[in-house]
């Protein structure tokens, strides 16, 4: 518990520094703005609570659109590392564009992608997806080729077949890749989910965001940005710890 | 073989494991490169069954190339590499279990799945390949170990899971990579007692490759010295018998003293 105290510390002291600042206008001075437009701490707690049902709701769209579209990502991510692992042809075939995949810029062809798969969930889930593959399939990929060119050797001749040297050698060698991989997927499935329903959406957080930017009201944009953080913590806090108790072995 | 290792066969009251029969190997006019680099010019090497054969020479003389041949982890681009009746590649790695330089043992398992490695990727279900496996972690002084992963044994503890797991594969020839090179040297002289008495109780025909002719000398029947890149047999020796009761006394042995100079007189000729 203790690694946890001085993050927790830390965190309410800068809170803390805010909430004076805010609240007795200091900091609405120095940036010469209306307080209304930059609202402390406890006002943002409290527009969360008024807000709750209508944040609630739309956080729900958000956390699904983030769940499913990690989710696609580490099946299809862990699913072309083995792939490419595995075949030397389809590395050389599909490496070059699962890199380039990752330089295209999502922000751009999202608005492209809903008018393809209109304003429901699918593109969210496309662009989840997109953001989250590269990380995974390659870090994945990266510990798959980790393996000790001599425990092969081994292992063959101790008579495992090619899938035997998969499960009980390379698999369990990439995992903790792979577990690396995913939690950096999972911090960014947040913002890729906000990014998709700016594109085009009905509800989610990232449509309660843009409306509210535009209305100034600050307090709820705060308390909708922080809900969608920490629904990414959360979903990387739960990585750590199914990573903890499944490689016992680091 | 030692007279303390026959004790040690004698003491152990039940039957050796696996029981393979005797498989003699014959290396005739082997010629190997890699790439460019000939590393292996016409090599001829006899062991019979459950014969020791020795390798030492000097580093990168391709000592570990030819322990890859004859476990069929390579093809030899001339000349053959007959284990019993079995020549190609794939009868190699049936009837040759190997023994990597690391003891190369998976984090991720207890020791006593390390040591059931090989019967598992044949199909045994975990519970009777574990059975398996603990019998010989009785008899060869790793008991109360099986649960323990990798990281919590010793260096001599690790390298004993690691031959276990070798000597469970029931291959009738073991090919040993420098077992003891990562150890102390205490430690090594106790596993070299250990390895005796373990081949003692459960006979194999073994390629044993090492840097240290003493070990050699100790453990083998047979000692082949080999020259420098492209390796070839500069000198043969039969290791003095009978051998002393224990270690030490056999090491200081006048014959065993003798056997060894000559061993290196080879060794420096054959770096030249």
């Amino acid at each position: 518990m203790r690694r946890w105290v001085l993050p927790a510390l830390l965190l309410a002291g800068l809170v803390g520094a805010w909430q004076v600042a805010a609240s007795t206008g200091a900091l609405a001075d120095l940036l010469n703005l209306k307080p209304i437009l930059v609202p402390s701490p406890a006002e943002i707690a409290e527009s969360l609570w008024d807000s709750r049902s209508l944040l609630a709701e739309n956080a729900w769209v958000t956390l699904k659109e983030m769940l499913l579209g990690f989710g696609c990502a580490l099946i299809a991510g862990i699913g072309f590392a083995v792939a490419m692992h595995l075949s030397e042809t389809l590395h050389r075939a599909f490496y070059p564009p699962i890199v380039a995949s990752q330089a295209i810029p999502i922000l751009a062809i999202a608005p492209i992608l809903v008018v393809w798969f209109g304003y429901g969930m699918g593109p969210k889930l496309w662009i989840v997806a997109l953001v989250c593959f590269f990380p995974i399939a390659v870090n994945t990929l990266d510990g798959l080729r980790s393996v000790d060119p001599e425990a092969m050797k081994m292992m063959r001749t101790l008579d495992a077949s090619r899938p035997q040297i998969l499960w009980r050698v390379e698999a369990p060698t990439a995992l903790p890749f792979a577990f690396s991989g995913a939690k950096v997927a999972a911090g960014i499935t947040g913002i890729a989910a906000v990014f998709g329903e700016w594109a085009g959406a009905e509800s989610g957080l990232g449509v309660l965001i843009h409306l509210d930017s535009s209305q100034f009201e600050t307090a709820r944009l705060f308390a909708e940005v922080t809900l969608v953080a920490v629904m990414a913590l959360v979903l990387f806090g739960l990585l750590a710890l199914a990573e903890r108790y499944i490689v016992t072995w680091r | 073989m030692p007279a303390k290792a026959k004790e040690f066969a004698a003491e152990s009251a039940s039957p050796a494991y696996g029981e393979a029969p005797g498989v003699a190997i014959s290396i005739r006019a082997l010629g190997h490169a890699y790439g460019e680099l000939q590393t292996i010019e016409s090599l001829d090497l006899h062991i019979p069954a459950h014969g020791v054969l020795g390798l030492v020479g000097p580093s990168g003389c391709g000592k570990s190339t030819l322990l890859e041949l004859v476990a069929g982890l390579q093809e030899p681009e001339r000349g053959e590499v007959a284990l019993g009746d079995g020549v190609d590649s794939r009868a190699r790695l049936a009837r040759c279990a190997f023994m990597p330089q690391r003891d190369m043992l998976l984090p991720w398992l207890s020791a006593i799945d390390n040591a059931a490695l090989a019967l598992r990727n044949r199909g045994v279900h975990r519970a009777a390949a574990r059975r398996e496996a603990g019998l010989l972690f009785d008899r060869f002084g790793l008991a109360g170990f099986e649960r323990a992963r990798p990281a919590e044994l010793s260096g001599g503890m690790r390298q004993r899971v690691a031959f276990l797991r070798t000597l469970v594969a029931g291959k009738p020839v073991l090919a040993l990579d420098e077992p003891f090179a990562s150890l102390d040297a205490i430690t090594r002289a106790e596993m070299q007692e250990w390895l005796a008495g373990a081949l003692a109780a459960d006979p194999r025909t073994v390629v044993l490759v090492t840097h240290d002719v003493e070990e050699a000398l100790y453990l083998c029947d047979n000692v082949a010295v080999l020259s420098a890149r492209p390796a070839r047999v500069v000198d043969e020796l039969n290791a003095p018998e009978p051998r002393a009761a224990n270690r030490d006394a056999a090491v200081t042995d006048p014959e065993f003293v003798s056997a060894r100079e000559r061993a290196m007189q080879a060794l420096r000729g054959g770096t030249k």
